[in-house]
């Protein structure tokens, strides 16, 4: 059954995939040759001990590490099997492969010009069409019925909970096709973290996801498959139930099993 | 020592300096208004604001000319200060390379410490002489008093404003970028807007150093009492007429000029207010 598995995921070409990635913070070396894909319509779980490169890798993937001064990579990227630093321009790829963050970072402005901001970014102006987005973008992130009357208000006013949710709606609302979650629960009560790991669920028909978490329970409840790093290394990928249940590698069995983290 | 005794020392000398501030900043009022209200009252506050004649020789007491002087020469020094200075900080905060802001910073951090003479001389040998020779008039002007009045609001303008960029959290511009918007356009529509009440605050303190300067405007502007019809006619402003007669004005006439002070008080306390208004509304 495991075996089966394994095999036909990979045959299906995955979404987005990694091919010896190598990532050096000036001297430290993040990341160390990591091999991994990213099925199409499924959630990936990024697991491990704090500063093992989850985030790095993340950011890898929508290149928000370009920022970071000093940081070189070496390996290569893929989107649909296009290369995502040499063949993907930037701000389209960013696009496609939207992000939400682990602290909620609305922008100081309206709700609605916060889901917005994206589509007018892409060359929406129409009045309608907007409100079109918003209203699909808020639904998709369960946030329509609470807010739909408070449009104009300042998204800063909305609890923490709900700017997290809003973020999930205003990345949602450029039509991504990846979305990366870094710990984008850890922030939030017990209550908003449900709604957004139901949310997780329902999205992942649309939308191919990999999310960092540091909750392993999570990471059982919401992902169809985990990778566990130590050190910048992957050490190990498959199906969540496998990886949790039989690991192959035993520093993955004395992670999952709370031995260290 | 005891710690307590130390606590209750360090608070009575922190205490008793903040009294001699606040001390020295009544005085200032009593002895404005002490000293200018008799002379407001025996003038007659509508014929003071509003009379266009000053002759003090003739007991004429009419600062309406210096009040539109003072406002002139402080919206041509926004014109030119405050698009200059605004787009400076944002380059300084968001566009410009390490080494440039490296080199750029104490440049303007060196504008705000020449002396205001200094900026005067600057203005009467180069800005005058430029636009005698190439403007009408003889150069001594409300735009020789703008264009070095903008030069002298530049530091103000642009380390109150880019102290408001800068604080503006990273993650909003990451947020824009995450979406796709490239690195003018998060910079424009995301981080402009947060940063609005500190630029909006940097543009009003630029309006206090200008209304307020006197030495540079005394050297560059002409002084004449005169509502100016060209930008390139003489003006006369609050501060002007006040350091211009100072010296030998007697009686009333002193009296009169130290009421020029309470309004440019006035004027100065309403900027502050301002001020505090946008502070505040951005606090909430
Ligand atoms: N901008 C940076 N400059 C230098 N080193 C960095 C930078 N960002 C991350 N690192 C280092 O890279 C390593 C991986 O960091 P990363 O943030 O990816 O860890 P993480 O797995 O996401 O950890 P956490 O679970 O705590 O978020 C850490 O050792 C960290 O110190
Ligand atoms: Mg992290």
């Amino acid at each position: 059954m495991a075996k089966l598995e394994y095999h036909s995921e990979q045959k299906a070409s995955p979404k987005m995939s990694v091919k010896d990635l190598n990532l050096y913070y000036k001297d430290f070396q993040a990341l160390k040759s990591v091999n991994l894909d990213f099925p199409a319509h499924q959630v990936t779980a990024l697991i491990g001990p704090s500063g093992c490169g989850k985030s790095t890798l993340l950011k890898c993937l929508n290149r928000m590490n370009d920022l970071v001064a000093g940081c070189q990579i070496t390996g290569t990227v893929f989107l649909d099997g296009q290369d995502a630093y040499k063949e993907v321009n930037v701000n389209d790829l960013r696009r496609r492969v939207g992000m939400v963050f682990q602290q909620p970072n609305p922008f100081p402005m309206s709700i609605y010009d916060n889901i917005a901001f994206g589509p007018r970014t892409h060359g929406i102006k129409s009045r309608s069409d907007l409100d079109v987005i918003v209203e699909q973008s808020l639904r998709s992130a369960a946030l329509w019925d609470e807010l739909k009357d408070r449009l104009k208000k300042n998204a800063l006013s909305l609890s923490g909970g709900q700017q997290q949710r809003l973020c999930i709606a205003r990345a949602l609302a450029v039509k991504p096709e990846v979305l990366l979650m870094d710990e984008s629960t850890a922030a939030l009560d017990p209550i908003s973290t449900a709604k957004i790991e139901e949310l997780v669920g329902e999205l992942k028909d649309s939308y191919t996801i990999i999310m960092v978490t540091h909750n392993m329970l999570q990471a059982r409840r919401v992902s169809d498959r985990t990778a566990f790093f130590l050190l910048g290394e992957m050490v190990e990928m498959g199906p969540t139930e496998i990886l949790f249940s039989r690991p192959r590698e035993k520093r993955t069995a004395s992670y999952v099993s709370g031995e260290f983290g | 020592m005891s710690a307590k005794f130390k606590e209750k020392l360090a608070s009575a000398l922190f205490g008793f300096t903040a009294a001699v501030s606040i001390l020295a900043v009544a005085l200032i009022c009593l002895f404005l208004f002490l000293n200018g209200v008799p002379a407001l009252a025996d003038i007659g506050l509508p014929e003071f604001l509003f009379g266009s004649t000053w002759q003090p020789s003739s007991g004429i007491y009419g600062i309406f000319p210096m009040i539109v002087g003072s406002i002139y020469v402080t919206a041509g020094a926004m014109i030119v200060g405050v698009p200059t200075g605004l787009l400076t900080a944002l380059y300084l905060s968001r566009f410009a390379n390490a080494k440039i802001a490296q080199f750029l910073k104490p440049g303007v951090e060196l504008l705000a410490g020449i002396p205001s003479v200094v900026y005067g001389f600057f203005g009467l040998m180069i800005i005058v002489p430029f636009i005698r020779t190439s403007m009408p008039g003889n150069g001594f002007s409300l735009l020789a008093a703008s264009l070095l009045l903008g030069v002298m609001i530049l530091p103000t303008v642009i380390t109150v404003a880019q102290s408001a960029l800068d604080a503006v959290p990273r993650s909003y511009y990451e947020g824009a970028l995450a979406l796709g918007a490239d690195h003018e356009r998060s910079v424009l529509q995301v981080v402009v807007p947060a940063a609005v009440s500190g630029l909006m605050a940097s543009v009003i303190l630029g309006v206090g150093r200008a209304i307020g300067e006197t030495m540079a405007v005394v050297m560059v502007a002409g002084n004449q009492v005169q509502i100016p019809t060209s930008i390139f006619e003489g003006v006369r402003t609050m501060t002007a007429n006040i350091v211009l007669e100072m010296g030998y004005a007697a009686d009333l006439h002193r009296g009169a000029l130290i009421a020029t002070g309470v309004v440019l008080f006035v004027f100065i306390l309403l900027i502050t207010l301002l001020l505090n208004l946008i502070k505040r509304r951005s606090e909430i």
